[in-house]
């Protein structure tokens, strides 16, 4: 007994080091299976504070840049309201639809990475301003990523830069559809992949979200087929798209559910249920 | 003179993860390289000072920068290996007499200041984008963001030590 405990005070140092570094590896793996089980993120009062205050300082260096953005927003908007009043003329006697399909919250990103091979974002609003995990986030030149945990006031959200995320994806034009991932090198390049040999890939083809994830609506911008090969093994081409949206100087951003999500997935979980 | 001891320590410990999560982790120099201040804390840690006690602290450092940057425990992971591994490499860099008490870091021959460094931050990046990237096929990309960031941490830190290490900052 005698010498156990002397084994033990000998070793403290290392069994101290040993049971630590154990922790941070199983964090660590945790952190790379699905989202909901990560035990340590940003989405709590200590680093959103933090976070909030060092945005309010350098939100200030590129107002410029962010207002032209929202400016450029709004002129398009503006021009879409416009054919449509212009296709149906009498939208003025159409009330506003109160049970329409989606809800939008805006946000601000109050903390941003892009240099890391797993990025997060940590955003401003939280489960008070009816933030829930797994709402789109897009920007107004596209899609950024999917929030992962919530607290009251902010919400972490896994950037599509991020190893992790896989984003139904498919083509405007044809709608073959495929799923959207990152290499982790390039910010400005995402690789979609699974899309089958028929279908017809060029150059510059503009691809967009996919509805049928629930995640996003369908038709959300993603970017353009920048180059493509066909794989080596299977039917699938191999696809790099240039986004759209530029991923390391993002501000305002809005998160988007469906409410009827929860429905769909309850259905498809039957369905698979049923067939089992 | 040990209540002073622990009073600058606390402060190291709060100002540098503030540090590193609000400005060194968005630098992005060429688009990917971050340097990693934050283990200054652990070099610089009192040479007699308790070992068990540097562990625990130092996974608590990590710890709360992995919380920044949703990262799990890679930076807990690394920061706790160099500390466990700090009394080795203290020995190889500097001999057995630091025991005694009769080094300092900040006052040491730059050639026995840049072994413990140099050492130290590349064991450190080594084992945090090993932890981070988790992928034996990209071990390329592993060496090659280590080699980068560890210099451009080693610079950061010896700047760090001429501006404030005289006054034992």
């Amino acid at each position: 007994m005698q010498q156990i405990i002397y084994f033990f005070i000998r070793n403290k140092n290392f069994l101290l080091f040993f049971v630590l570094f154990l922790i941070s590896v199983f964090l660590t793996i945790n952190s790379h299976s699905y989202h909901k089980n990560q035990y340590v993120n940003s989405a709590n009062f200590i680093s959103g504070g933090v976070f909030s205050v060092k945005s309010s300082i350098t939100d200030y260096f590129d107002l410029k840049d962010q207002n032209q953005k929202l400016t450029e927003e709004n002129r398009l908007l503006r021009l879409h309201l416009q054919n449509i009043e212009e296709t149906i003329p009498a939208l003025d006697s159409i009330q506003p639809v109160n049970d329409s399909v989606f809800s939008i919250v805006g946000a601000k990103v109050i903390n941003n990475s892009y240099s890391k091979t797993k990025n997060q974002l940590t955003i401003n609003k939280g489960s008070a301003d009816d933030v829930v995990i797994d709402m789109g986030v897009i920007s107004s030149e596209g899609v950024v990523g999917i929030v992962s945990h919530t607290s009251k006031n902010f919400a972490s959200v896994q950037s599509i830069l991020n190893s992790n995320s896989q984003v139904a994806a498919k083509f405007k034009k044809s709608n073959h559809f495929g799923t959207m991932i990152w290499d982790g090198k390039n910010p400005n390049v995402v690789q979609l992949k699974e899309i089958p040999r028929v279908a017809n890939v060029a150059l510059g083809d503009t691809i967009v979200t996919d509805g049928r994830s629930t995640i996003f609506p369908e038709g959300v911008m993603i970017g353009t087929v920048k180059d493509f090969v066909i794989e080596d093994v299977g039917d699938y081409y191999n696809i790099s798209i240039d986004l759209f949206t530029d991923m390391t100087s993002l501000k305002h951003v809005y998160l988007i559910a469906r409410k009827d999500a929860k429905e769909i997935k309850e259905l498809e979980k039957e369905a698979t249920h049923v067939e089992q | 003179m040990w209540n002073n001891e622990i009073l600058i320590n606390t402060a190291r410990f709060l100002v540098l993860i503030l540090l590193q999560v609000v400005l060194l982790d968005h630098i992005n120099f060429l688009g990917y390289v971050n340097p990693y201040l934050y283990i200054y804390f652990i070099l610089l840690y009192p040479l007699t000072g308790n070992k068990s006690l540097l562990i625990l602290l130092s996974f608590l450092l990590g710890l709360s920068v992995d919380m920044f940057n949703n990262s799990g425990g890679i930076h807990a992971g690394a920061s706790v290996f160099i500390a466990w591994i700090r009394p080795l490499v203290l020995k190889y860099s500097f001999g057995v007499s630091y025991e005694y008490n009769t080094v300092k870091i900040n006052t040491a021959s730059f050639s026995q200041q840049l072994v413990f460094i140099v050492s130290m931050v590349f064991i450190h990046h080594l084992i945090l984008f090993s932890l981070e990237i988790f992928n034996t096929s990209q071990i390329l990309f592993i060496l090659k963001s280590t080699l980068f960031s560890g210099i451009f941490t080693t610079i950061i830190i010896f700047c760090t030590l001429y501006l404030f290490g005289k006054r034992s900052l």
